[in-house]
C-alpha cells in the first residue's frame, strides 16, 4: 500500500465531516477537515469533532466528490420555490388519530 | 465521582499494600512523562488536525495518571497528595520505563516511541480489568478503551509512515532502530510483578509478552520496517529510578511552578 506522496502536499486533501448524535437522527455536517487518506481522516474526525461527545458514528467524504451548485444557481434553483404556498402540506387536514 | 480507591479496598497486609503502591507509580509515571512529552507537540505538530490527537492522547494519558498516582498517595497513607507525587518527587523516585521519558524527535520519532508504548499497554490494560485489586481494574476498564484507540492512532502512522516516501521510511526505521531497546522494559517481570501475579492483582506478564511481540513484528512487517536484531529488553531502569538524562530536563519543566510557588491555588 503507498498512500501518496505526503511531501507534496503535507496536509493531504480536503474532507467534509458527517457526525450522528442519536440512533436514527441524520449524519450533520460537522466540518472540514484535512487528512493524506480515509483511514486518517476518520481518525482526525473523531479526534476533531467527536471528543466532546456526544457522536455515535461518524461519516467522511472528500470534498472533491461533493458536487455543489454555484451562487449563479441560486436565482433558477432556488427563488422558485419562494412563491409557490401550495406546494406546503398546509392545506390539508390531519386526522386527529395521526397528529403527534 | 467515583473516589479513585475506597478506604474499604486498601489491603491489609502491608507488604501487598506497599507492593500494589509501587505498581501504580510505575504505572501512573508512565503516563505522567510520555503525556507530558505529548504536551510537548501542543502548537508544533506537523498539521492542525495532529496537534488535536497528540494533545488528545496526552490529555487521556494524564486523566489515567492522575488516577494511578491517586490510589498510590492513598495505598501510602501519608500526608503525600497525588500532586506531591507528580511534582514533587526527584529524578530517582520516578518508576517510568525509559521509553517513556526519551525525546519527542521527529514526528517519526514520537509515533514509533508511542505505538511501541501502546502495543504494550493496551493488553496490559485488558488484562487488568480481571485484577483482583479493584480500584485498578476499574482504572483499566475505562483507560483500555482510550489506549485501544491510542494504539489504533498510532499504528496507522507507523505505517503510513514506514510504507511512505523514501524520506518518511528512512525516520521511521531510524527511529525504531534507536527506540528499540527500550520497548522491553514496559512488560518486563521482576520479583515485584511475580508477588503481584501471585496475589491476583495483575496477570501473567509471560503470554501479554509474546502476544505484543507478535503484534509489533506484524505492524512493522506492514509497515516495510525491520525489527533491529537485538533483543528486548536490553535498555532497562526506570523502574529503579536509574534514568537517562532527558528526565531530569523534563522534570525541570514539568515541576517549576509547584515548587517555585509551594501551595500556589489558582
Amino acid at each position: 500500500m503507498r498512500t501518496g506522496d505526503l511531501a507534496a502536499d503535507a496536509q493531504g486533501p480536503l474532507w467534509e465531516v458527517f457526525a450522528q448524535e442519536r440512533p436514527g437522527a441524520p449524519h450533520e455536517h460537522v466540518g472540514s477537515l484535512h487528512a493524506p487518506d480515509a483511514a486518517i481522516a476518520l481518525q482526525h474526525a473523531r479526534d476533531v469533532y467527536a471528543r466532546r461527545g456526544p457522536v455515535i458514528s461518524l461519516w467522511v467524504v472528500e470534498s472533491a466528490h461533493i458536487v455543489a451548485s454555484s451562487p449563479d444557481d441560486a436565482g433558477p434553483f432556488f427563488d422558485p420555490a419562494d412563491d409557490k404556498a401550495y406546494r406546503h402540506p398546509q392545506f390539508y387536514k390531519i386526522p386527529r388519530a395521526v397528529r403527534l | 465521582v467515583t473516589p479513585a480507591l475506597r478506604s474499604s479496598e486498601i489491603p491489609a497486609d502491608p507488604r501487598l499494600r506497599a507492593d500494589v503502591a509501587e505498581y501504580c507509580l510505575r504505572l501512573g509515571d508512565d503516563r505522567l512523562v510520555l503525556g507530558h512529552r505529548l504536551s510537548e507537540w501542543c502548537g508544533h505538530a506537523p498539521i492542525l488536525e495532529e496537534d488535536i490527537a497528540l494533545t488528545n492522547i496526552a490529555l487521556d494519558l494524564l486523566g489515567q495518571a492522575t488516577t494511578c498516582l491517586e490510589i498510590a498517595a492513598a495505598l501510602e497513607r501519608s500526608e503525600r497528595s497525588a500532586d506531591a507525587l507528580a511534582f514533587l518527587r526527584d529524578v530517582r523516585q520516578f518508576r517510568n520505563a525509559l521509553l517513556a521519558e526519551q525525546p519527542n524527535g521527529d514526528f517519526a520519532a514520537t509515533i514509533v516511541r508511542q505505538f511501541l508504548f501502546d502495543a504494550a499497554a493496551s493488553p496490559l490494560l485488558a488484562a487488568l480489568t480481571g485484577s483482583s485489586f479493584a480500584p485498578l481494574a476499574r482504572l483499566a476498564t475505562r483507560a483500555a478503551k482510550e489506549t485501544a484507540y491510542h494504539l489504533r492512532h498510532s499504528r496507522t502512522w507507523l505505517v503510513r509512515l514506514g510504507d511512505g516516501t523514501a524520506k518518511s521510511q528512512r525516520r521511521a526505521q531510524r527511529a525504531v532502530d534507536e527506540l528499540w531497546a527500550y520497548a522491553g522494559e514496559l512488560l518486563a517481570a521482576d520479583d515485584l510483578t511475580a508477588r503481584l501475579h501471585a496475589a491476583g492483582v495483575l496477570p501473567d506478564l509471560a503470554p501479554i509478552r509474546e502476544h505484543v511481540a507478535a503484534d509489533i513484528a506484524a505492524a512493522l512487517h506492514e509497515a516495510t520496517l525491520r525489527a533491529p536484531a537485538v533483543e528486548p529488553p536490553s535498555l532497562t531502569g526506570g523502574r529503579s529510578g536509574l534514568h537517562s538524562e532527558h528526565l531530569g530536563r523534563l522534570l525541570d519543566e514539568m515541576q517549576i511552578l509547584p515548587r517555585s510557588h509551594p501551595g500556589a491555588r489558582w
